[in-house]
């Protein structure tokens, strides 16, 4: 699964796309010649003959005749219903709006962004690629500027504007959402599971925009934004409607594009860090962007685009799929997929989170935020600079894509970097202190709900090297947490914290095995750890690395352990996730008092939603759907059991292969 | 019976449709003999004629060297081929077809265009078989004396035993042309009658030797090959000697007929008593009816007269337990699962057909051809899907050609210049004012058969179903073309072959709702699988809908390339039929409509009919021929 070459691999160069834009009219480009390159078989047509070609298709047509059938309604009522469906849903793209974005959007990106660089091969290869077969577009989701910056992007290279699938909730904002519609965008209620009607307009709306090659899908597998710029674990819905068409041949290929753009300065960091500590999300508004419209004096450096090799499905799915169910059932029924058929979706989505991943740019500040989080209340800058050259090279070596602004030396790039984020941190007499402003004085939890904020901002950052490092870095833990040498009990626990963490970071997954070996590799690889046919040893040498490892995701343990004794200890009887998420916020907010805890981390509903989920998927507590969601009910003595894993005081997680 | 005037008109009738039209008359078993036969002044001479010229065809066959007539490195006469002539411009030799000694001033260029082929580039074959290089026949003695003292002639002769080993699969051909075969029948025996076939079964058992039977030897599925590491003497049963029409009963309009007989044979005998089958499928001027029955033939005409498995009334079979046939002959009976199902299809694995009973028709009387041009191919499948559903079986053929090239390249230069001047005017009108792009458009060929009213009435129903898909009607002639070409278009392999071009044909059956699916994705998987296997010149890969029926089509490919520059070019083609196959099953198609499965397409059997599926065939073979007497590897 993971290439072992990481750091020698080549990648593109990258090209600033704004630079001619601060050279040349805005109103000229938003006003150029416009002739995207389309899909080779494409017959083109309106967006008004999609929607009626979706309500007419014999799919849609069956499922209103069912539920006419069930509920004892007319169909046409039925009918009617899934033309509101069609028209909530459907995109108008027209290029006179996408004009109108192409200007505003350059006036407010020179505003905001110093550079917009992308690799102009991975702009060719999709050029390439979506005239040979439908494509679907999935670029990590970090912030809203995704999706405009991918059309603006696409618009600048001539390339046919995307359908993107959006969240309903921009509906709401006045004229911002009817002109993201005509620029392309098709909106998806948040959850539809249960409505059958909604599913099958929806289900078919998106093939039937992919099967004609009309153009370009766009969507997001994470399924919304990353408040912690982590990779979310994948949503399937989407990628298996989008999959559909070619596992029923409908199509001869279907192209996917894995886009990581990256940011330097995430322009949601500060939302992004109050929502996670409980402070609700606004909600989207014109006005609440009228109101942010204020950061467009705040600078947010640059943003990387990296469009990866086109994956083609066919490939993935060669020999894996059993093309007899799709034989045996006329292809305009509804038909829930085989378990091979989810497994391949779900492998497929977590083969795109990993190339996005992969091919994410690092910016130096990430470096800096992952040594500063080790090294708080302050550090000396000096010291600062050394580390994160070190930490610099340990990145290559793990595979990571560093970025180094051109020809800059350590000092003044960290410095650089210092200023764009003096909201994070800043430098007082020689030494980088946590910029925790309106601390001094003040009511305690006031104190530390600021710090808090300062620590998740900072953590955003950090986390994205997590990706990369979790390999390495968990078999780093295991090796602390067990205190032994012997390959076999460092794997369990490896594949137990690998298990435990399996929401919190990207594993593909049932290969934990492969995971343990590719993170003992790259630790072998920077001299950390020796490793021979039974043992793992640390070398002299590289206990500074494995220290600095473990440390990093310590925030990780620790507030997992903080979370768990919660469950075990304060939850007695059924509870919601709205219960729980004060209630493990408050407990942790005490022991943050008390001073008996220093895992600010552990605050942010991310992680205890995650942690929650954990225990679901390891059978530690039970989730039950009701009629108002879902209750969860803790089985006491596997979360204490579970603990005990952490504490090292039980040491098989379970059966270890036989390889080993 | 020839006293009936009624019936001697509509023989007359019929072959004077056949002069003109078809090209499987009798006329083309006299091209060998004197041409002042064809060229008979009247209908009367001709018929006399024709009649001095059968008996001599009959003598041919008896003795059992029909394969004097035919090519032994290809497909059909020897005296019929494509060539280039002095001129350059390609021509087809023989009289036997009316494309005959025409020039096809067109083709060169669609032959260069398409392949990027090159008249000086050439290979050529082998002028005749080198004997030396034939693996010896190995029979034992004891054998040759039973087999003898039965009076059934047989061939130990090289020869005779090549021509026996093999279809007309790609692969060997380019061995015919090239190599040789590593295994091939020991002996050929020409049995003359069911008792014969008996015998013959008896002995292999006896001695336990493997026996394959042969028909016209039209296989396309690699059935006809022996398996190489076969170490029995195999024998090949020639069938070709049985080839009488036992009986024919017009109360019930059934015929019983011996196995061997060939298509065009069986329906010119039947003929002349006002008869027909009515199944041609397009390899009918070889291929024989007992091979029919063997791998689940299917007729063009198949609409009106159905397939094989609708015309048996009857088949007796012999096999090593014994011979399997039913005690009465009637149209359907309730008697548990149909044992001609495990006879049809049966490839030669079970034992030989040698005697059928099968439904026979008045010769219809009034015939005709029609074509439509639709401005693509989706248009047209879409009409073909619509004339199915409505007019059912009302007439007798309709096909659909992807693109108009071909049969284009073909079209020879018409004498008449009034005619070309029509022709001229009529493209344009298409491909002006109808805005049809010639690229893409398609042409479906038609035919009619029937009692004249009828015919015109269903005539202009297909022709007002076709206008609302935006069909355009293309004259008979184009219609004519298209049944021509059926024939015509098997020797355009040969020709191919010298110019560094190697191709085949292969088909499937579809849903409706997935032809085009289908016919899109197949093409370029081929065009890829060329593209990745190092192909340097584009392939040819079209495709056609051959057959409509209510619940779907069925699909030929044509895939041809140049394979210049490539070492082992039969691989690189068998990798990318494979490729193909998988293809087709993946979108839904079958493993094969007609061609049948044979060696070529086994390994998708399991895939095709289920484990379970599979053993039932199995358990019918270790029932029927324990000790493997019919050795021919096929299906299984």
């Amino acid at each position: 699964m993971y290439s072992k070459e990481l750091s020698s691999k080549k990648r593109d160069e990258f090209e600033d796309i704004l630079e001619e834009r601060r050279l040349s009219s805005d109103l000229r480009y938003a006003m150029k010649c416009y002739t995207p390159v389309i899909y080779k078989g494409l017959s083109p047509c309106k967006p008004n003959a999609i929607k009626s070609a979706v309500l007419q298709s014999e799919q849609v047509q069956y499922v209103i005749k069912q539920l006419a059938k069930e509920m004892g309604e007319s169909p046409d009522v039925i009918q009617e219903e899934a033309t509101e469906i069609l028209d909530e849903m459907g995109h108008r793209m027209q290029l006179g709006a996408v004009r109108f974005f192409a200007f505003t959007l350059s006036k407010i990106f020179k505003q905001l962004f110093q550079r917009v660089c992308v690799n102009e091969e991975g702009m060719q290869r999709l050029q390439h690629a979506i005239q040979e077969h439908p494509v679907v577009l999935l670029p990590s989701h970090r912030s809203y500027v995704d999706f405009l910056m991918l059309s603006y992007l696409l618009y600048t290279y001539d390339l046919a504007l995307p359908v993107i699938a959006a969240g309903i909730d921009f509906l709401g904002m006045k004229i911002v959402g009817e002109l993201l519609r005509r620029a392309g965008a098709f909106f998806m209620r948040r959850s539809f599971g249960g409505n059958r009607l909604y599913w099958a307009v929806f289900a078919e709306y998106v093939k039937t925009m992919l099967r004609s090659g009309y153009a370009p899908i766009e969507f997001f597998i994470e399924g919304t934004r990353s408040r912690t710029a982590k990779t979310l674990t994948p949503k399937f819905g989407l990628l298996s409607i989008v999959m559909e068409p070619f596992f029923k041949r409908e199509v001869f290929d279907t192209y996917f594009v894995p886009i990581s753009i990256s940011y330097e300065r995430i322009l949601e960091e500060s939302l992004y860090a109050h929502e996670l500590l409980g402070v609700p999300k606004p909600k989207e508004s014109t006005s609440g962007l009228l109101k942010a419209r204020r950061i467009l004096s705040d600078n947010f450096g640059t943003i990387h685009i990296y469009v990866g090799q086109p994956v083609s499905l066919r490939t993935l799915a060669s020999g894996r799929i059993n093309r007899c169910p799709y034989n045996l059932v006329p292809r305009h029924l509804p038909q829930k997929p085989s378990e091979d058929i989810q497994e391949f979706v779900s492998d497929v989505a977590y083969k795109m989170e990993l190339l996005q991943i992969e091919n994410m740019v690092l910016s130096p500040w990430v470096l800096v935020a992952a040594v500063l989080l080790q090294n708080f209340p302050a550090m000396e800058f000096e010291l600062l600079i050394e580390k994160t050259l070190w930490l610099k090279g340990l990145t290559q070596t793990f595979g990571g894509f560093i970025e180094w602004p051109d020809n800059l030396c350590a000092k003044k790039a960290v410095l650089s970097d210092l200023t764009l984020h003096s909201n994070i941190a800043r430098l007082v007499n020689g030494h980088v202190v946590l910029n925790d402003k309106g601390v001094e004085d003040g009511p305690v939890g006031e104190i530390i709900f600021r710090h808090a904020l300062a620590v998740l901002m900072c953590a955003t950052y950090r986390n994205q090297l997590l990706n990369i490092f979790v390999r390495p870095a968990l078999v780093a833990v295991a090796l602390q947490m067990t205190h032994s040498f012997r390959k076999e009990e460092v794997y369990s626990c490896f594949s137990f914290l690998r298990d435990v963490f399996s929401d919190e970071f990207i594993f593909f997954p049932g290969i934990s095995l492969k995971d343990f070996e590719e993170g003992c590799f790259l630790l072998t690889k920077c001299d950390a750890i020796q490793t021979s046919q039974q043992e793992i040893c640390p070398t002299d040498k590289g206990s500074g690395t494995v220290s600095f490892l473990s440390a990093m995701f310590r925030p990780f343990v620790e507030g997992y352990q903080l979370i768990f004794r919660y469950l075990s200890k304060e939850m007695k009887e059924a509870f919601t996730e709205k219960q729980f998420i004060p209630g493990v916020r408050n407990f942790v907010f005490q022991l943050l008092e008390k001073g008996s805890t220093q895992c600010y981390e552990a605050l942010s509903s991310d992680m205890q939603k995650n942690a929650l989920s954990a225990l679901v998927q390891l059978g530690a507590v039970k989730k039950k759907k009701m009629s108002n969601g879902f209750t969860y009910n803790v089985n006491q003595e596997a979360v204490s059991k579970i603990l005990d894993m952490f504490d090292a005081r039980i040491l098989v997680w379970k059966p270890v292969a036989a390889r080993l | 019976m020839r006293g009936n005037g009624l019936k001697l008109h509509l023989e007359r009738f019929r072959l004077d449709i056949r002069e003109n039209f078809f090209t499987e008359t009798a006329v083309r078993h006299l091209n060998c003999l004197p041409t002042e036969v064809v060229g008979s002044p009247s209908l009367k001479v001709f018929r006399k004629r024709l009649d001095v010229a059968l008996s001599v065809l009959v003598y041919l066959a008896c003795c059992g060297k029909r394969q004097e007539l035919l090519k032994w490195n290809g497909w059909g006469y020897n005296d019929s081929k494509f060539i280039f002539n002095k001129k350059g411009q390609a021509e087809f030799t023989g009289k036997r077809y009316r494309l005959g000694g025409m020039v096809l001033p067109t083709f060169k260029e669609w032959i260069e265009k398409t392949f990027g082929a090159s008249l000086e580039h050439k290979t050529t074959s082998r002028a005749s078989l080198n004997v030396n290089d034939v693996p010896p026949s190995i029979v034992n003695e004891e054998f040759l004396q039973d087999l003898r003292a039965t009076k059934i002639s047989y061939s130990q002769d090289a020869e005779d035993r090549v021509f026996r080993a093999h279809g007309h699969c790609l692969h060997e051909i380019f061995v015919l042309r090239e190599g040789m075969f590593k295994r091939i029948p020991d002996i050929v025996v020409w049995p003359v009658c069911h008792e014969d076939v008996v015998k013959i079964v008896e002995l292999a058992c006896k001695h336990n030797l493997c026996i394959i039977p042969f028909g016209g030897g039209t296989s396309v599925s690699s059935a006809l090959e022996c398996p190489e590491e076969e170490k029995r003497t195999i024998i090949s049963l020639d069938t070709s000697q049985m080839n009488r029409i036992l009986w024919i009963d017009e109360k019930n309009l059934t015929a019983c007929v011996e196995a061997g007989i060939v298509g065009q044979d069986l329906e010119k005998q039947l003929a002349e008593s006002g008869f027909c089958t009515g199944h041609e499928p397009d390899s009918m001027e070889f291929s024989s009816l007992g091979g029919w029955v063997a791998t689940r033939a299917s007729g063009m005409k198949k609409n009106i007269y159905g397939n094989i498995e609708d015309l048996v009334i009857h088949v007796k079979m012999v096999t090593p337990r014994g011979i399997v046939e039913k005690n009465c002959q009637v149209p359907r009976m309730s008697t548990g699962p149909d044992i001609h199902h495990f006879i049809m299809g049966s490839e030669g694995i079970l034992g030989v057909v040698t005697e059928v009973t099968i439904k026979i028709r008045p010769v219809p009387e009034y015939q005709k051809y029609g074509s439509v041009v639709f401005p693509n191919f989706e248009r047209g499948v879409a009409c073909l899907r619509e004339v199915a559903k409505i007019l059912r079986a009302l007439f007798a053929l309709i096909r659909l050609f992807l693109s108009f090239a071909k049969g284009h390249a073909l079209k020879p230069q018409v004498a008449s210049i009034f005619t070309s001047f029509l022709d001229g005017l009529k493209k344009f009108y298409i491909t002006k004012f109808k805005g049809f792009d010639p690229n893409i458009l398609c042409v479906a060929t038609l035919l009619f058969e029937g009692d004249r009213e009828k015919v015109l009435q269903h005539e202009k129903q297909v022709y007002d179903i076709a206008t609302k898909f935006g069909g355009l009607a293309a004259g008979e002639d184009n219609g004519q073309r298209g049944y021509m070409l059926t024939f015509v278009i098997a020797y355009l392999r040969d020709l191919g072959l010298d110019y560094y071009v190697i191709g085949e044909s292969f088909e499937t059956s579809v849903p409706w709702d997935r032809v085009l699916d289908l016919c899109r994705n197949v093409k370029e998987r081929i065009v890829r699988e060329c593209k990745e296997k190092g192909v340097q010149f584009a392939p040819l890969s079209t495709c056609r809908v051959t057959q409509t029926y209510d619940a779907g089509a069925c699909v030929y490919f044509y895939f041809a390339f140049n394979y210049r520059g490539i070492s082992d070019p039969i691989h690189v083609y068998e990798q990318i039929e494979r490729a193909a196959r998988e293809e087709i099953l993946a979108n839904g198609g079958s493993l094969s409509h007609h061609h049948g499965v044979g060696k070529l397409r086994k390994r998708w059997m399991k895939e095709s009919i289920s484990d379970v599926g599979l053993g039932m065939l199995r358990s019918v073979k270790e029932y029927v021929d324990p000790n493997n007497i019919f050795g021919n590897k096929n299906l299984l």
